[in-house]
């Protein structure tokens, strides 16, 4: 019993990472750039959605949606001030400015919101359990596991049968010929942004919802840890990011109940360092072809 | 422009060179469909491609040849807006192409192969010539996600326009195969097809008999002629294989160290001595 319990929890905890880790791997794909902001993306849809909930009275759906849209235009704004101009330039560069780009949405938040950790609200996502023999599920973790099937479905659905959709793959693959075949790749890029920013907003409140503590600093930790998830199926492949994401949630809830709850992260990341070693590329990740 | 009737190509004289820098043009009433006028470029000091000027008129077909580094590719790059010319200007229909992007380009009509090969690998044939049809497709991303009748009807129509395209080098049993999977020779002709769907005015061919035998070296020539026919455009084509150049190319425009050493028609260009020195000299050597 206690075995599937963690099982469920690793599940749910792996549902939020694999939604995290699509924002990265996306954008890693077609833009070909580490967004490592992506996780206060997701603090920021988080502190979003919680005003909507605490002080507009705004009922939970609506506040995700607000929480989603702030988050979509924040997404573009960042891709279109910060790395849009460094288009051309070396790829450390754009790396220190994701880095920067984190911190300022870090200290923008803790100049709004305070340092203080807000408690996130109880809504219809973790107001209830469900009782099945032994096993009691509560709702937050149902809601999560639901919501990334859905959004995995949709999201392939998108990406392999609209013509936007295509637009990203071919991007994705060869960004000067998709330029030459009259894609605009700019708009490409930041749909993309779109996309991974809407999608962080829910991953924050999902997160919230099963752990309503709420700071400046919310998103760092599970930013980082989908991250490593998005690396470990292969970065670039969304099948990829769905599957290290669930595995790492796993192997974390999994790490803590059987072998030390303080050495929790420090498994997650050393299984990260084994993937690496032996299968360089991810899981799911292509080698890497060279084109002269 | 299509509507011309076939025998008007034929019809029309080929206008004796005016000057050295002006390869010989179909029609001089018609606004040429590229022009280049004294297009350079350089790369830190050094000049890749200097004083290029050549026309093309509406359905003729050219060739661009010269020693490898000559900067041929470059000047592909320079029409292609994938470079920024330091000098000169590129005119398509009559247009400058200055400040445009590589896309605003591509929408003026210009469409390219690349000398290694750019297919999307990881989708399948049709999509590919699909890519290619992009700019032509009207619906919105809800009709897509949520398969509105407009949705059925767009790829109905683009499915058609894809098969007719590929039956071009007869390839429609293809179609679902990986363009990856493809061999060599029908993934040149797959870049070719989803050129084409762009819808061009002027397509740049970069060494499209690269890597193919001489029987399917003839077959592209011939079939270089039928899309020149068929569609009623302008093909510029940088090669190596002679015998395509001379057999298909009504003008030729010889590069070396990025100038033009002479232009002409293929007999001009074969008795011509400096080519004959530069290139054809050169590559017996070799």
């Amino acid at each position: 019993m206690i075995f599937l319990d963690n099982l469920i929890n690793g599940l749910s905890l792996g549902s939020i990472y694999a939604i995290i880790a699509l924002g990265y791997t996306m954008v890693y794909g077609i833009a070909k750039m580490l967004n490592f902001a992506h996780g206060d993306i997701i603090m920021v849809g988080a502190y979003v959605a919680f005003c909507g909930l605490q002080y507009w009275g705004l009922p939970p759906v609506a506040a995700i949606l607000v929480a989603m849209a702030v988050c979509t235009v924040l997404g573009i704004l960042i891709e279109g001030l910060a790395y849009r101009p460094l288009r051309q330039a070396a790829s450390l560069a754009v790396l220190i400015t994701a880095i920067g780009m984190s911190y300022l949405l870090q200290n923008l938040a803790l100049m709004i919101w305070g340092a203080n950790p807000k408690s996130f609200p109880r809504t219809f996502i973790n107001s209830f359990s469900i009782q099945l023999g032994q096993l009691n599920v509560s709702s937050a973790t149902i809601v999560t596991i639901l919501a990334n099937i859905v959004i995995m479905v949709a999201l392939s659905l998108f990406i392999n049968q609209t013509k936007v959709g295509k637009a990203m793959r071919c991007v994705s693959e060869d960004r000067g010929a998709a330029e030459l075949m009259g894609i605009n790749v700019n708009r490409t890029i930041s749909l993309t942004f779109a996309i991974g920013s809407a999608l962080a907003a829910i991953a924050g409140v999902l997160l919230c919802s099963s752990y309503p503590i709420l700071q400046p600093t919310t998103g760092s930790m599970p930013g980082i840890k989908a991250f490593t998830a998005a690396v470990f199926g292969g970065i670039g492949s969304i099948p990829g990011a769905m599957i290290g994401g669930v595995l790492l949630g796993v192997i974390e809830i999994f790490g803590k109940a059987y072998i030390s709850t303080e050495l929790g992260d420090a498994i997650v990341f050393a299984v990260l360092i084994v993937v690496l070693l032996v299968k360089p590329t991810g899981l799911l990740g292509k080698p890497i072809r060279e084109k002269v | 422009m299509s509507q011309l009737p076939k025998k008007h190509r034929s019809d029309t004289k080929m206008v004796p060179v005016p000057s050295h820098s002006i390869v010989p043009e179909r029609d001089v009433n018609e606004i040429p469909v590229l022009e280049t006028r004294h297009l350079g470029i350089e790369f830190g000091g050094l000049k890749a491609v200097d004083d290029f000027n050549l026309t093309i008129g509406k359905t003729e077909i050219a060739g661009l040849i010269g020693p490898n580094g000559a900067g041929k590719t470059t000047v592909f790059n320079m029409l292609t807006k994938v470079y920024e010319p330091t000098t000169g200007a590129v005119l398509i229909n009559g247009k400058d192409l200055h400040g445009m992007s590589i896309v605003q380009a591509s929408k003026l009509g210009i469409a390219r192969t690349f000398q290694n090969i750019r297919l999307f690998d990881k989708m399948t044939v049709e999509e590919n010539v699909r890519i290619g049809l992009h700019n032509q497709i009207k619906y919105d991303m809800f009709s897509g996600i949520f398969r509105l009748p407009r949705y059925w009807k767009q790829e109905r129509k683009q499915h058609e326009k894809a098969m007719e395209l590929l039956d071009i080098f007869g390839m429609q049993d293809l179609a679902d195969e990986e363009a990856g999977s493809l061999p060599y020779g029908a993934q040149r002709r797959l870049e070719i097809v989803r050129a084409l769907a762009t819808d061009p005015k002027l397509l740049l061919l970069d060494e499209p008999a690269a890597g193919m035998n001489p029987k399917e070296t003839e077959e592209l020539m011939e079939n270089i002629a039928k899309i020149r026919d068929q569609f009623q455009i302008a093909i510029l084509l940088i090669e190596h294989d002679m015998s395509l150049v001379m057999g298909v190319c009504e003008g030729i425009c010889v590069l070396n160290f990025g100038k033009v050493i002479a232009k002409g028609t293929a007999d001009e260009i074969q008795a011509n001595p400096v080519v004959i020195e530069a290139y054809l000299g050169k590559k017996k050597e070799g």
